[in-house]
C-alpha cells in the first residue's frame, strides 16, 4: 500500500485546522446553555476520540509485533501510544478548562472522560518507564507489546468501573438516536474532528520517520 | 486420572506442573519465612497509621476505603518478592526452559501469591473489624474477588518489572493503574446497598484479566 506523502499530509492538516477554527469560532452558534465556552467542545471531544484511536492503534501494532512478528511494529507501536499520550495530555487540559468554567473547580471528579484519561496517562507514562527501562531489543518489544495491550482491555474496564461509581454528569452528546445536535454545529465538530484526526496521523508519521532515521543511522554507525 | 487420549493427557500434565511449582513456593516460603510475616507486621501498621491520619468522628466509609488501600499495598510487598527467588538464583532461564507451558509458571505464581495474600487477609480482616467496626459480608466477597485479579495482573507485571533495570520501582507504577478499577470495584461493594453489580464487575475484571495475562506470559519470559 503506498503511503501518502508527508507534505500532502502536512498540507491537508494545516488546510483542515484552520477550516476547523474559522468554523468553531466564526459559522457555529453559541450554545444555549454554556454560551461561548461551549466551543473548547470540538477540540476536547475531536482530541479525545483521536487519543482512544491512538492508543487503539497502538495495541493493534503490538498485535502484529507478537502475531506476525512484523519488524516495523514494535516502533510503530510505540509511536502510536506516544501520540496518544500527547492527545491524552490534551484532553486533560481541554477538561480542565472546560470544568473550570462550566463547575468552577480545575478538576471534578464527577467527570467520567476526564478521570478516565487520568488513570489512562499514568498507565501509558508507566508503558514509557517500562520501555525504557530494558535495553533495546527483542525482549523490549515483546514487553512494550504485551503492556500495550492491557491499555486496550484497561479502557473499557475503567470506563466501565469509572462510570459505575458515580453518576452521569458529562452531557450526553451521542445517544442511541444519533447525536443530538444538528447543522453549523455537526458540520463544525465533523471538521473539527477530521482536521485533528490528520494533524495526528501527520504527527505519527514525522515521528515514525524520524525514529526510522535514528534505527538506520545506529546501524550504519555499528556497520 | 489419566485417561485416554493425548488432551487429557496434557491437561493432567498441565496441572501437575502448575501444582509442583505453587508447591515449590509455598515451600521455599514455609522454610524462609520471608514475605508472610512481612505483609502481616506491614497490614497492622498500616492499619495504625490509618487510625490516626483519620480525624476523629470521621465515618466508617472512610475507614472502609482506607481498607482497600491496605490490601493494595500489602500484595504490592507480596507480588514485589514474587520474583525475588528466580532472580537470585538465576532460575527463571531454568524455568522456561523446562518442558512446561510458560503459562503454567504464570498460573503457579499467582497462586503461590494468592496464598499469601488470603493469609494475609485472614488475619487482616478481622484485626479491622477489631479496630475499625465496620466489616461487612459484602467487602469480604469483594475482597475475595479482588484477591484473584490483585495476584493475577500483580504476577505478571511482577514478571515484567524484574527483567527490567528498575525492578522494584517499576512494579508499582505498573500495577497501581491496572489495580484502579479494582479498588472501585471493592470500595464500592464495600459501601453500598446492593453490592451484586460492584461484584459482577470485579468477577469480570478477573475474568478478562486472567486470560490475558495467562495468553500472554509467554511473550514476557521468552525474547
Amino acid at each position: 500500500m503506498r503511503r501518502i506523502p508527508l507534505p500532502v499530509l502536512a498540507t491537508a492538516s494545516l488546510v483542515l485546522v484552520t477550516l476547523a477554527l474559522a468554523l468553531v469560532f466564526f459559522v457555529a452558534p453559541n450554545d444555549a446553555d454554556q454560551g461561548f465556552s461551549q466551543r473548547i467542545f470540538y477540540f476536547h471531544v475531536s482530541i479525545a476520540f483521536t487519543a482512544y484511536l491512538c492508543f487503539g492503534a497502538g495495541a493493534w501494532k503490538a498485535l502484529r509485533h507478537l502475531w506476525k512478528r512484523d519488524p516495523r511494529a514494535d516502533l510503530e507501536s510505540y509511536v502510536a501510544v506516544h501520540q496518544g499520550v500527547i492527545f491524552g495530555v490534551l484532553v486533560l487540559l481541554t477538561g480542565s478548562i472546560w470544568a473550570k468554567i462550566s463547575w468552577g473547580h480545575w478538576w471534578v471528579w464527577s467527570e467520567n472522560q476526564l478521570v478516565l484519561f487520568l488513570v489512562l496517562f499514568l498507565f501509558y507514562a508507566a508503558y514509557f518507564m517500562l520501555r525504557f527501562s530494558v535495553d533495546p531489543g527483542p525482549q523490549r518489544a515483546n514487553l512494550s507489546a504485551v503492556y500495550a495491550l492491557f491499555g486496550v482491555v484497561l479502557v473499557p474496564v475503567s470506563f466501565l468501573a469509572i462510570r459505575l461509581s458515580q453518576s452521569l454528569i458529562h452531557p450526553q452528546v451521542f445517544t442511541r438516536h444519533g447525536p443530538n445536535f444538528g447543522g453549523w454545529i455537526l458540520a463544525a465538530y465533523i471538521v473539527s474532528q477530521v482536521a485533528v484526526l490528520v494533524l495526528a496521523y501527520t504527527l505519527y508519521r514525522v515521528e515514525l520517520a524520524g525514529k526510522l532515521l535514528d534505527v538506520r543511522l545506529r546501524e550504519l554507525r555499528l556497520a | 486420572m489419566i485417561r485416554n487420549g493425548s488432551g487429557d493427557w496434557r491437561r493432567v500434565s498441565y496441572l501437575s506442573d502448575v501444582g509442583a511449582l505453587t508447591r515449590k513456593d509455598l515451600l521455599l516460603e514455609l522454610r524462609a519465612r520471608d514475605t508472610l510475616p512481612a505483609m502481616l507486621l506491614f497490614v497492622a501498621a498500616v492499619f495504625v497509621v490509618f487510625h490516626f491520619s483519620l480525624p476523629a468522628g470521621s465515618s466508617r466509609l472512610a475507614a472502609s476505603g482506607l481498607l482497600w488501600v491496605a490490601i493494595v499495598f500489602t500484595a504490592l510487598l507480596a507480588l514485589g518478592r514474587a520474583f525475588v527467588p528466580e532472580r537470585e538464583q538465576r532460575t527463571l532461564d531454568a524455568l522456561v526452559l523446562a518442558p512446561c507451558d510458560r503459562s503454567a509458571i504464570w498460573l503457579a505464581k499467582s497462586l503461590a501469591t494468592l496464598t499469601f495474600l488470603a493469609a494475609a487477609e485472614i488475619v487482616a480482616l478481622p484485626l479491622f473489624e477489631l479496630f475499625f467496626h465496620g466489616l461487612r459480608g459484602s467487602t469480604v466477597a469483594g475482597v475475595a474477588l479482588a484477591d484473584l485479579g490483585i495476584c493475577a495482573v500483580g504476577t505478571f507485571v511482577g514478571a515484567t518489572a524484574v527483567v527490567t533495570r528498575a525492578r522494584e520501582l517499576l512494579l508499582p507504577l505498573l500495577f497501581l493503574p491496572l489495580a484502579i478499577p479494582l479498588v472501585i470495584g471493592g470500595v464500592g461493594a464495600s459501601v453500598v446497598h446492593g453490592p451484586g453489580r460492584y461484584l459482577g464487575f470485579l468477577g469480570l475484571y478477573d475474568l478478562l484479566f486472567a486470560l490475558l495475562c495467562w495468553a500472554a506470559f509467554e511473550y514476557v519470559v521468552v525474547e
